[in-house]
């Protein structure tokens, strides 16, 4: 699903956020990236988000090389991915329902389609009851997991989070990774930035560690897709 | 591809795979179509929710519309009169001292037949030498002369196509070249420096319409800015769930045909109400003149077209300002260090 060949990112002569990144990530699977502080973390999503391109190397993604994808086709390989951060990224001037939408109205999808698909996706978050609502008014972790709900929502083979749990207690953020191992089990390959080392080890699954750009742990994939350190 | 946590929702998914498929492309329509008009709604729902600024900028626009608007109008009305001066012109063709009265006769005959001449009349010399006497008061000293010393004269009105400027002064070339005329005076001068002036004036005009076209362009462009930057969150995520550029642009573009359309109207409303201010005082003016000249208000048409270039002018603004400043924000800097 997921796939860097050598992949260097570097940002000027003197800052290299990446250095020939070598890994693959199957279908279905669930795996965290984690590192230290500006370890590249967060380029490393954004190249798969081609939000950045990578200065050397080849980034995959289903089977697409990003590296000379043209402007204007990034936005359909964003639709394939969904991406949940760490402050959420919610819009406060509308309804959760409405923030949820927000994939599917990008895709021209009908309003009758977008209704049953917002409540299906809210559904699996459990928030049903707060479409209504706006997102001010919920808690700290309902705001999250509106966020899933809205990576989620056009079912993308692809889930991304960046530190979905950075704000959230230890209770809360079981609950989101227990969220995202279901996602992993119906087919979905998820990638998690996270540095919360606990929770990554009580996950027990593959985790990929950057250091000062290199990829210094869990660069082969392995079989079943757990296990990894 | 499409994956889903949980079957139940797949079998659903399935269903409407098998109905949509029917015709997909006409379902593809249909929700662009409801998109286009939720868009058109929000980006006006929008506007009301300021009511006071959007208010301003209809007035800033509906000035710079209505001034030129307002002059092509005068221009036109002017115009107008100038037509009716020109019905009015009647070209003058004195014969030759030689020619007989059955030769200007011959000739008026052959005059007459052109398709350019509505009326002809023959002044023979002694006629004329009469009139002459009756209204100049020189009847002693005319008595002195030997012989008339008058042509005979042709009276000659041109056909209603044929009363331009051009048309006038192609009719004199024609009668100067019959044999026996010796002039043909037409008093055109005046006509042509009317029409010099209002083309001149047409001119400035059109210049003045395009650079507030130009100011009404900008000024929709700074507004829609503004806009773009108090939804700058929204492009945003728009952006990261996979929005394209069409897509993020198309709210600011109503933005700017509804603020065109504010404009548009108030403009219409400005120059109903300076028509209405000035007619009294103009009439007055026209009845002085003992002329019919009189302001002419848009008609329907003319209202409809302004309405129509007020939306156009909103919609290239904001198109000036997505252009701009929407391909600036990019994603990249929501996921931090």
């Amino acid at each position: 699903m997921i796939e860097f060949r050598q992949v260097t990112k570097r940002y000027d002569s003197d800052h290299t956020a990446l250095r020939q990144v070598n890994f693959h990530l199957a279908r279905g699977e669930l795996a965290f990236l984690t590192g230290h502080s500006g370890a590249g973390k967060s380029t490393l999503l954004k190249l798969l988000m081609v939000m950045e391109r990578p200065s050397a190397g080849e980034v995959v993604v289903g089977g697409q090389i990003l590296n000379s994808l043209p402007r204007r086709q990034i936005p359909y390989i964003r639709r394939h991915i969904g991406v949940v951060f760490q402050n959420h990224q919610l819009l406060f001037d509308r309804t959760v329902f409405n923030n949820v939408a927000m994939p599917l109205e990008v895709m021209g999808a009908t309003p009758r389609d977008v209704g049953r698909r917002v409540r299906a996706a809210l559904d699996k978050v459990g928030l049903l009851n707060k479409e209504k609502m706006n997102p001010l008014q919920l808690s700290g972790g309902e705001q999250q997991r509106v966020g899933i709900a809205r990576a989620v929502v056009n079912k993308p083979p692809l889930l991304l989070a960046d530190e979905p749990t950075g704000n959230l207690d230890p209770k809360l953020s079981a609950d989101i990774m227990n969220l995202f191992a279901q996602f992993s089990q119906v087919g979905v390959t998820v990638l998690i930035a996270s540095h919360d080392l606990a929770l990554i080890n009580e996950m027990n699954r593959r985790t990929l560690t950057l250091d000062h750009g290199n990829l210094i742990a869990g660069g082969n994939p392995l079989q079943g897709g757990a296990g990894g350190r | 591809m499409a994956a889903d946590p949980s079957p139940k929702p797949r079998k659903a998914d399935a269903e409407r795979g098998a109905k949509t498929s029917r015709s997909p492309w006409r379902e593809q329509a249909e929700s662009y179509f409801i998109h286009h008009r939720k868009v058109a709604r929000d980006s006006a729902v929008r506007m009301w929710r300021t009511p006071v600024a959007s208010l301003m900028t209809w007035t800033v626009m509906g000035v710079a519309l209505a001034l030129p608007v307002a002059l092509l109008l005068l221009l036109a009305s002017l115009q107008g009169v100038s037509a009716g001066w020109e019905s009015s012109a009647r070209v003058t063709a004195y014969m030759k001292m030689s020619a007989s009265l059955e030769q200007t006769q011959a000739l008026a005959g052959e005059i007459g037949g052109d398709g350019r001449v509505a009326e002809l009349e023959l002044i023979d010399r002694d006629r004329a030498l009469a009139e002459f006497r009756a209204s100049s008061g020189l009847d002693d000293a005319l008595d002195y002369l030997e012989e008339n010393p008058l042509p005979h004269t042709l009276l000659v009105t041109p056909e209603e196509s044929a009363r331009s400027a051009d048309g006038v002064a192609a009719l004199v070339t024609f009668i100067e070249g019959m044999e026996g005329v010796e002039r043909v005076q037409v008093d055109l001068g005046w006509l042509q420096r009317l029409n010099a002036m209002t083309d001149l004036l047409a001119r400035a005009v059109w210049a003045l319409a395009i650079l507030l076209a130009a100011a009404v362009v900008l000024v929709i462009g700074n507004t829609v800015r503004l806009s773009i930057e108090s939804r700058r969150d929204e492009i945003l995520v728009a952006k990261l769930v996979g929005g394209t550029d069409s897509f993020v642009r198309r709210p600011f573009l109503y933005t700017g045909a509804w603020f065109g359309l504010g404009g548009g109207a108030v403009a219409l409303i400005l120059l109903q109400l300076s028509l209405w201010w000035l007619s009294g005082p103009v009439e007055r003016l026209a009845g002085l003149y003992r002329s019919d000249f009189s302001l002419n208000g848009l008609s329907f048409d003319g209202a409809f077209a302004l309405i129509i270039v007020a939306m156009l002018l909103g919609w290239l603004g904001a198109w000036v300002a997505v252009k701009r400043h929407l391909d600036d924000i990019e994603p990249g800097e929501i996921a931090g260090g």
